[in-house]
């Protein structure tokens, strides 16, 4: 075959999985970035009945991105990414390195600390919510009383705090599946050198786990910036303190504003892209520098 | 896109040419047969015995009931959804009486020519929009003070009344606050406002549909709220409080007085030890500035969706399910209010729910929340400030201001 027809082949091949694609994935988000520019049904006649139709809108429902609902809401969204994210990262490679070591019990162990993440959000913030309610748990342990699901920083931190004991154990998995893989001979040259376990872990663990931690975190980036259902059960919805992106996005499509939602969802989208294209290009390097080391070894080997 | 448009215009057309029952040849044919009922989760089963009853005298015109989520929201959502892609997915569908202008002014359910005699003229109002019948009630209900008997001789008729009453019997309670309502951000905080508003004597809009928020009322209404969280007269953590939170505290001994609907009467009543209060507190009409207050109505109604094929069957449905002998059979299976006013007279009836005679004189004085096309967005509106001013973020004047200003553009 030349390699002009194995060109061809290839493309025909992969048609239906490009097909499929496009109807799955581009077509939702092309359908919705027109909409964003759209806006239907909000008018009246003369007899009080709403005229039906699709007015092109421009940049209308944009204007909203700018406002402080909007900055509000994303502010929200990366203060809970933010803080989420790194409480996970330090729990969760916690928990790998306790679930690692090899004692009585540990598929007990193992298996208790995933239940959380076992549990469907929704589930879990309804828990919460009973814990964090004004005569709830936390408030009988702390001796305090503190409104956590009423709309100010109280419920902010009730919302970190379930999503961390939600989430971290996601973590604590990809880590621990990164750490199986560091083969015992380092950790014994390490302890023939003298490395204090401090040391051990700075310098043999962390950098050798870094791919799998990394992935961990590259999704809870992802999951943290769409957040909804947490702080939309535990505290409830347009409480300004824990109003997320996802949130206001719900709240305008519940209210029929297809518009604004669809713009908001469209910067929303921008903005989770962006992070994502950040993080890789900072931090992929060594993400995908592990594969290409691998692939030239391997190539090397061959020839 | 736009022939889809057409379509979809000749279509309501057509809709309600077969609604106002001119005779086309094949409309007679296509309007009877099998419907589907769309209702809520709650009240299920005594709904199914109306619609077995049905089913026994139509066999040819069978109702199947399909089963909404429970929360009103969801519930809104998908009766939108299937309005909007024109789904004859529920032929009858169960409406929350605020909704009725929205589902109007969309085209979304028929006018319905039905017979409104015997029932409490203000549970028909929330079924029309623009003076046209778009609905019919099914269930209603209104906002209940509940009281404790064993601590209150005689029910406070004014917020006056009621705040002497606590000042006289709290000194001598332990953990015991004063009043609770329903004060979370949500429909219950509209609702709430809306009542104080009315009991104050004033009105959200007035008869035009212009917003009255500035007026001495409204004022008076913010104030009682505010000052009653930052006295403690409301404990703080009603600021939490939907209905069944509220009503916990309730049936604990944490409140004195709290308002609610009708239904957790019996939970109160329970003697299984899940009350402490069973047998030690009553009902009474919410209490007001000068007098007896003005509760909001609620409740929900039956109306026929624009896009059924058998309409005829449907309305004929809707008339049966509202009829006095089905709803009085419906009252007897469930303790949801009803919207027929021999119900409240029937001694059996409340022999079984000592609340009817409370209750009808609630439902006839309560006011119906603001009509709008927008009420998804006029109630957010609301919600906004009223938390707002309860929650002492804002001062009563500002956050009254700010509102009047809001609802404006809403209303248009």
């Amino acid at each position: 075959m030349t390699p002009r027809s194995s060109r061809w082949a290839a493309a025909a091949l992969l048609s239906p999985t490009l097909l499929v694609l496009a109807l799955v994935v581009f077509y939702p988000l092309v359908a919705a970035m027109r909409e964003s520019f759209y806006e239907s049904g909000q008018r009246l006649d003369a007899d009080g009945f709403v005229v039906e139709g699709e007015w092109f809108a421009g940049l209308a429902n944009y204007a909203g991105v700018v406002q402080q609902r909007f900055l509000n809401a994303a502010f929200n969204t990366t203060l809970f990414t933010v803080v989420t994210v790194s409480l996970e990262v330090v729990l969760g490679v916690a928990m790998a390195l306790v679930m690692r070591r090899a004692f009585r019990g540990r598929a007990l162990l193992r298996a208790s600390i995933l239940i959380p993440w076992a549990v469907p959000t929704a589930v879990a913030g309804l828990m919460w919510k009973w814990i964090f309610q004004a005569d709830g748990v936390a408030n009988a342990l702390l001796g305090t009383e503190i409104l956590w699901t009423a709309d100010g920083p109280w419920a902010k931190l009730a919302v970190i705090v379930a999503d961390t004991w939600k989430t971290a154990p996601f973590v604590g998995l990809l880590v621990l599946a990164g750490l199986q893989i560091i083969p015992a001979e380092v950790y014994e040259a390490a302890k023939v050198d003298g490395a204090t376990p401090w040391q051990t872990f700075w310098r043999v663990t962390l950098p050798l786990v870094k791919p799998a931690l990394l992935v961990a975190v590259l999704f809870r980036l992802m999951d943290a910036l769409r957040i909804f259902d947490l702080p939309y059960v535990l505290v409830g919805p347009r409480k300004q303190s824990v109003e997320t992106l996802s949130g206001l996005i719900w709240d305008e499509a519940t209210r029929v504003h297809y518009g604004p939602a669809s713009a908001y969802g469209t910067a929303l989208f921008c903005y989770i892209a962006v992070i994502a294209f950040v993080f890789v290009k900072l931090l992929g390097a060594d993400l995908l520098s592990d594969v290409r080391a691998r692939r030239r070894e391997g190539s090397a080997r061959v020839g | 896109m736009k022939a889809m448009h057409v379509t979809a215009a000749a279509l309501a057309l057509g809709a309600g040419l077969v609604a106002c029952g001119s005779s086309t040849p094949e409309a007679p044919a296509q309007t009877r047969g099998p419907i589907t009922f769309l209702g809520g989760k709650f009240e299920a089963e005594s709904v199914q015995k109306i619609v077995d009853a049905w089913n026994a005298a139509h066999p040819q015109e069978k109702v199947s009931v399909v089963l909404l989520p429970e929360s009103a929201d969801e519930q809104r959502r998908k009766l939108i959804q299937n309005a909007q892609t024109k789904s004859d997915a529920g032929d009858v569908i169960l409406i929350d009486a605020v909704w009725t202008s929205e589902f109007a002014a969309n085209r979304w359910v028929d006018e319905l020519k039905l017979d409104t005699t015997g029932f409490l003229p203000t549970t028909i109002e929330t079924a029309k929009y623009r003076d046209k019948l778009y609905a019919m009630p099914m269930f209603t209900g209104t906002g209940l003070l509940y009281y404790r008997t064993d601590l209150v001789k005689q029910p406070p008729k004014t917020w006056a009344e009621m705040k002497r009453i606590c000042e006289e019997v709290l000194p001598k309670q332990k953990d015991m606050s004063c009043y609770g309502g329903q004060f979370d951000k949500y429909e219950g905080l509209t609702v709430n406002f809306a009542e104080a508003v009315a009991s104050a004597g004033g009105e959200l809009l007035d008869a035009s549909g212009q917003p009255q928020l500035t007026s001495d009322a409204a004022k008076q209404a913010a104030r009682f709220l505010a000052d009653g969280f930052k006295s403690g007269m409301i404990p703080k953590e009603a600021i939490t409080y939907k209905e069944e939170e509220g009503r916990v505290a309730f049936q604990e001994g944490k409140l004195l007085f709290y308002r609610n609907w009708a239904y957790g009467y019996e939970a109160a009543q329970k003697t299984d030890g899940s009350s402490k209060v069973n047998g030690k507190f009553d009902v009474a009409p919410i209490p007001g500035l000068d007098g007896p207050g003005a509760g909001t109505l609620g409740g929900n109604n039956l109306a026929v969706s624009a896009f059924s094929k058998h309409k005829q069957t449907a309305q004929d449905f809707v008339a049966f399910m509202t009829s006095e002998a089905q709803i009085k059979a419906f009252a007897q299976t469930s303790s949801m209010p009803v919207p027929r006013a021999a119900v409240y007279e029937d001694p059996a009836m409340i022999e079984k729910y000592p609340y009817l005679p409370a209750l009808k004189e609630g439902i006839l004085a309560a006011e119906p929340r603001p009509k709008a096309v927008k009420y998804g967005d006029v109630t957010a509106a609301i919600q906004e400030s009223a938390y707002a001013i309860v929650t002492g973020a804002k001062p009563v004047e500002q956050g009254l201001s700010e509102l009047q200003a809001a609802l404006g553009p809403l209303l248009k």
